[in-house]
């Protein structure tokens, strides 16, 4: 169990600092790009990347730095991507909101929601013809369940028996509306089900939690090619919809109300499992690693002008 | 542009939206507002603060996150009588409309012999800098002027924000009403009452002899810059503001062409297949002097995140100016303005993160 507990907490610790950081630096203005930050939210992003193997895929949203890091991207050309570097995950033309890795099977984001959920149905699709047994999860929030792409998305999964797990983080809001203002039902486990496809809710945030339950759908997924399975996560944005700061300020929410999520934090619970040591060893690992991460955003070139017309077509 | 009114008040282009919605809802009930986030603190950037506290959530409300539906929704609520205004805080997000404007919206009233009207606003801004990128700061309205029966209109100023959005309230047909972010933060002298600026009627920004330049929207701003740098080297520039895109007052800009002899037009959007394809080609049919022209818009690539490839992707008052000293001097070497003179104070006052 405690070699879980290590790696679990660098991966929730990792993404937690860098996260923090990008909130540090974002007054200079070098990132000069829309950050929507995962903070509270990180125990969804590792709980279920940890299930996945190395070629499993992953598919996010604008708020997509924590799966992304979880899946095993390169946190160097995260940062270069936040600053617009040449050397980013995407050469400088996605930005944060659209951090991709092919290598790593992190098949991005989109700024406009919901759009990713038919386009990771549409790689489980192949995968399925791939026979190699490989899945996709697919995550969103709980406003993407509006969109009617989430409906045909999962009808069309569960009609073709699609190697798909979706994990919705539901973290009760979208931007500032509340799911009251939304929802004419509160339960999405009850909807998905009715479309034939085995949902469990897991209200806890605990990162064990989020990570059974994961682990028994992907191993369902793999073992009996069973179709889709979907995890609603409740969690807790800690940070504002969109930018650096805190917002309990604004009147949409209280501060009281995340205090819960606060007491439940995974990089707290996960870290006081650890010895003392091993701990502050990992802490030293992640800071050492953001530095040199920045360091190499700073010093990439941005990408040259003559560049501007690469790639609208493939050759 | 109408009569400038006496008791006039400087306010902003997203205070001039607010106070022209909030003055109609004032005297006829059936104007409602929806869409994602009109009813949160920050109000569409300020364009819908205070309309929910003055009329009440039945009239002012936030829907779910499902823009094809919603969509529908205004529509059939405007057949029945009603007349919705739908907002939407990016442009991008229409494609998710697409459908019921372009197959329902638009030829509702000649699919029913006249026999319904779609009485519906469709406000949508269009995002610039900040890294937004490819799916944030799409202009999309010639996709939508290319279908009969959507008017299009893109006010650049505060006052004709104003009096477009009256009229486009008021009017029986599905408005689509194109908001520029940066043009947010502008101001203008606005009569305080309600008045109308006509659809179809173009406005000549800024008098002059040698080359028309037609700006769409914030482009207006650019060319008006632009102009002053093209002053500077003794070439006199006339702006022409068409303010509707459908319908076009092609007429006034025909008019300046065949003053000038030259057409520019700045497109705040891509160049195939868009506006400016449209403008110079009615001029040329119309025109009855020779006419040389030349278009500027996006560079034809999805707008990129990094700032110095999306310096290069927009058209701004250098080139815009070094366009039109080439279109005047076909065989004189390229000239650029001073950069520094070319800068714009409201791109220096715009910070992100949004
Ligand atoms: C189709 C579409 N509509 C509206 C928006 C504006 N928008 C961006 S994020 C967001 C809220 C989404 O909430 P949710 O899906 O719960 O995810 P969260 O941001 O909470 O992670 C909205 C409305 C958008 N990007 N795309």
């Amino acid at each position: 169990m405690n070699g879980a507990e290590t790696r679990l907490y660098h991966a929730v610790r990792r993404i937690r600092r860098v996260e923090e950081v990008i909130a540090e630096i974002y007054p200079s203005d070098k990132i000069r790009s829309p950050v929507h930050l995962s903070i509270g939210q990180e125990a969804v992003a590792v709980g279920v990347c940890d299930v996945l193997g190395r070629d499993d895929v992953v598919a996010m949203t604008y708020r997509g730095h924590a799966a992304y890091l979880a899946k095993g991207g390169d946190l160097k050309a995260m940062m270069a991507e936040l600053y617009g570097k040449a050397t980013g995950s995407a050469g400088g033309r996605g930005g944060s909101m659209h951090l991709i890795s092919m290598d790593h099977y992190v098949l991005g984001g989109s700024a406009v929601v919901a759009t990713s959920i038919p386009v990771a149905v549409g790689y489980a699709f192949a995968l399925k013809k791939e026979k190699k047994n490989r899945v996709v999860a697919c995550y969103f929030g709980d406003g993407a369940t509006e969109e009617g792409a989430f409906y045909e998305s999962i009808n069309f999964s569960s009609l073709h028996a699609l190697p798909i797990l979706f994990v919705c983080e539901n973290n009760g809001f979208a931007i500032h509306q509340p799911l009251e203002d939304r929802w004419a039902t509160p339960d999405v486990c009850k909807r998905v089900e009715a479309f034939g496809i085995p949902a469990e809710q897991i209200v806890s945030g605990d990162i064990f939690d989020i990570r059974n339950a994961a682990q028994s759908a992907v191993a369902q997924m793999k073992s009996k090619s069973d179709g889709p399975h979907f995890l609603e996560c409740h969690t807790y944005r800690w940070r504002e919809h969109v930018g650096p700061n805190e917002d309990y300020q604004s009147g949409y929410r209280d501060r009281a109300d995340a205090s819960a999520w606060f007491d439940n934090d995974p990089v707290e619970q996960l870290g006081k499992t650890l010895a003392a040591d091993v701990r502050v060893k990992i802490d030293y690992e992640i800071e050492s690693e953001i530095k040199e991460a920045l360091q190499f955003a700073e010093q990439s070139p941005f990408p040259d002008e003559s560049e501007l017309e690469a790639n609208v077509f493939a050759v | 542009m109408s009569l400038r009114s006496e008791k006039a008040h400087v306010i902003s282009y997203a205070e001039a939206l607010n106070e022209a919605v909030a003055q109609e809802m004032r005297i006829d009930p059936n104007v409602f507002v929806m869409g994602l986030d009109v009813d949160d603190h920050l109000g569409i950037l300020g364009s819908t603060v205070g309309l929910v506290d003055e009329f009440g959530a039945d009239r002012v409300f936030s829907t779910p996150l499902s823009e094809d539906a919603m969509t529908g929704v205004s529509i059939g609520s405007a057949m029945a009588g009603l007349r919705p205004i739908h907002v939407h805080i990016r442009m991008d997000f229409l494609m998710l409309c697409m459908n019921q404007l372009i197959n329902i919206a638009s030829k509702a009233h000649y699919m029913y012999g006249g026999a319904v009207n779609v009485p519906m606003v469709v406000r949508s801004i269009i995002g610039k800098s900040w890294g937004q990128g490819a799916q944030h700061s799409q202009a999309l309205y010639s996709m939508f002027a290319h279908v009969p029966g959507i008017r299009i209109v893109a006010p650049s100023n505060a006052y004709d924000a104003k009096g477009c959005m009256t009229t486009a309230i008021r009017d029986n047909n599905p408005v689509l009403f194109v908001e520029h972010r940066l043009l947010y933060y502008t101001e203008a002298d606005v009569p305080q009452e309600q008045f109308e600026v006509p659809f179809g009627v173009a406005n000549i920004c800024a008098p002059g002899s040698d080359v028309t330049i037609v700006a769409i929207s914030n482009m207006v701003i650019e060319s008006l810059r632009a102009r002053e740098l093209l002053d500077g080297i003794g070439i006199d520039a006339e702006i022409i503001d068409p303010i509707s895109l459908v319908p076009l007052d092609i007429e006034t800009i025909v008019a300046s062409v065949e003053k000038t002899g030259h057409l520019l037009v700045v497109d705040n959007a891509w160049i195939s297949c868009g506006m400016s394809a449209e403008i110079v080609a009615q001029v040329i049919q119309k025109a009855s002097t020779p006419v040389r022209v030349d278009r500027l818009g996006f560079a034809p690539v999805p707008c990129p995140t990094t700032p110095t490839l999306e310096d290069a992707f927009y058209p701004n008052p250098a080139t815009i100016a070094s366009t039109a000293f080439r279109l005047l001097n076909p065989e004189m070497p390229d000239w650029a303005p001073d950069p520094e003179r070319a800068a714009l104070a409201y791109q220096q006052k715009f910070r992100g993160p949004f």
